[in-house]
């Protein structure tokens, strides 16, 4: 089923006013609802091997893998959608992909990605992460962020040892405890919303979070949102006027109307006369 | 690297850097630091430096060995932590946080936290943090089981973490520095703009521009940007088939810097924008 009628995406990626190397990487394919944005870790230009492979191999065999399935339905074996059998699936190919070249050459050694990844179906969003890289969404006036981070960070503020105030002035904000690429026994976090028309959702790395506030950012989407490259665009300007110390990406999907899978044989003629 | 500071009443008598991993300090000779004073014992205490962490152990002197004004037996050094033998003090100074040659930014990369170096980390500092040392209080939380990787032990072991996951072979730097103050923009230092109307229903009226971007127009029709940076203000297309114009020009899709009393018209109203004080 044909999204791009349904779904309206910009993005934007820079390497910020510090770093030379962008380790970030973004891909996106609005015709399948696919959007996959991967910050990069590792020496020399590892990360970016490790965050490009991620982004590159997820959104194509997902889409691929989209092209057989009808993500809608109920797997029997898990009681969950097919889509997040599919998601998983993708998300663990891509992990064992980095992981073996990481070991099997020297210079990609101990290389790993964080990972945030949409997929669109079915008028629902489902979210897999890992990481710091976060999924936020804006609808109407409400913006909040959907994924909580895999970060020593976070974990200190849920199990009380800081505040959030304090941990905005904490020392290790860049300690992720979980990533795509370092361990075969990942577990991806994988999550479903409704998603509605009008909705605004925004992936981004932690060079945005970092440098911008939640309220800025929401700002910014709720008096651009018309103009999604444009928002985009004064994002990623945001985090680099405010010091743009690591590399900013950020992914936006506009939701443009409902998109029902189309499930019976006629419907599904018709999505495809669409 | 750490090192300490040896001084009397006030005077330094000298610095010394802790590069073996075993420092003895008593009033014998052969001792690593030697303090020629009967309130000292020939053999009185023994540091113990494992990569950035050192660790003052007393070793039965007569005297005793005070830190911060209590009697210590075992104790996790932290930096700028006094160390008292008789009339002598030390004070332990810790490695710097920047080390020279590592730019600030190199330690903001993100890196991971293996369970592998989570794991060594905790046995690191569960076999450092023995009961009756003074340790942070975020040590003494550990839970017991080891399987319960609990959110208190992984704080714990963060100080340690970065150490253990650099043997641990992940790509990771050995020093973690304090981060920025995050999300405190640097408040622009130009000065505050604002725009007065000129034409239509709301003539005259004035609006500051102290947020980062303000709207202008009427949604549907003609949209266009204020946004505040920190070398100035920027008006921008944002939708609508009409473009804003600048001064009765155009200003097309593109960025266009304001300048003070430049006139702008937006969906047919014009107003002046200008700087203040």
């Amino acid at each position: 089923m044909d999204l791009s009628n349904a779904l309206e995406i910009a993005s934007s990626t820079d390497p910020g006013m510090v770093r030379s190397h962008n380790e970030d990487a973004v891909a996106s394919d609005a015709a399948h609802g696919i959007a996959v944005l991967a910050d990069g870790m590792g020496g020399y230009n590892a990360g970016e091997v490790a965050s490009g492979m991620a982004t590159t191999m997820i959104a194509s065999e997902l889409a691929r893998a989209l092209g057989r399935a009808r993500p809608y339905e109920i797997d029997s074996k898990t009681d969950c959608p097919v889509a997040e059998r599919l998601l998983r699936e993708q998300v663990l190919s891509a992990n064992a992909s980095i992981y073996h070249a990481a070991q099997s050459q020297p210079q990609y050694a101990g290389m790993g990605t964080t990972l945030v990844t949409c997929l669109f179906y079915d008028n629902r969003v489902m979210v897999a992460h890992l990481g710091d890289s976060r999924l936020y969404r804006l609808r109407g006036e409400e913006f909040e962020q959907l994924t909580r981070d895999h970060s020593l960070l976070q974990e200190q503020i849920d199990s009380g040892l800081l505040t959030v105030e304090q941990a905005k002035t904490a020392q290790h904000k860049n300690l992720v405890t979980r990533a795509l690429g370092i361990d075969l026994g990942i577990e991806p976090e994988i999550h479903e919303y409704p998603s509605k028309p009008g909705d605004i959702y925004l992936l981004c790395s932690d060079g945005l979070c970092d440098m911008v506030s939640d309220e800025d950012i929401g700002m910014a989407l709720q008096a651009l949102g018309t103009n999604l490259n444009l928002a985009a665009q004064q994002l990623v300007q945001m985090a680099n006027d405010n010091g743009g110390r690591d590399n900013v990406s950020v992914i936006l999907v506009r939701v443009l109307r409902e998109y029902p899978a189309a499930r019976g044989v006629m419907a599904r003629f018709f999505a495809w006369l669409k | 690297m750490a090192k300490l500071i040896l001084s009397m009443d006030g005077l330094v008598l000298k610095e010394i850097p802790l590069v073996k991993e075993r420092t003895t300090i008593g009033r014998k000779p052969h001792n690593d630091i030697q303090i020629d004073n009967l309130a000292v014992s020939g053999e009185h205490a023994v540091i113990v430096t494992i990569m950035n962490d050192s660790f003052l152990e007393d070793l039965g002197s007569t005297n005793g060995t005070m830190v911060n004004g209590g009697t210590i037996k075992k104790h996790f050094l932290q930096s700028n932590d006094v160390i008292e033998l008789g009339k002598y003090k030390l004070k332990y100074i810790a490695e710097a946080a920047h080390p020279v040659g590592a730019s600030a930014a190199d330690f903001e990369k993100t890196m991971v936290l293996r369970p592998s170096a989570i794991k060594a980390a905790t046995e690191q500092a569960r076999a450092t943090a023995s009961p009756t040392s003074t340790v942070p209080s975020a040590e003494g939380s550990l839970p017991q089981r080891r399987s319960e990787m609990a959110e208190a032990t992984r704080a714990a072991a963060a100080q340690q973490v970065a150490s253990a996951a650099v043997s641990a072979g992940t790509a990771s730097r050995p020093e973690l520095a304090p981060a920025p103050a995050v999300a405190q923009a640097p408040k622009p230092t130009q000065p505050l703009g604002a725009i007065q109307i000129l034409s239509g229903g709301n003539a005259g009226k004035e609006l500051e521009l102290t947020k980062p971007l303000t709207t202008l127009g009427k949604p549907g029709t003609q949209v266009a940007v204020l946004t505040r940076r920190p070398h100035g203000y920027f008006i921008t297309h944002v939708e609508g088939t009409q473009h804003p114009q600048v001064n009765g020009q155009s200003i097309g899709s593109t960025p266009h810097a304001l300048k003070d009393h430049d006139v702008i018209e937006i969906a047919g109203v014009k107003m002046e924008f200008f700087l203040k004080g």
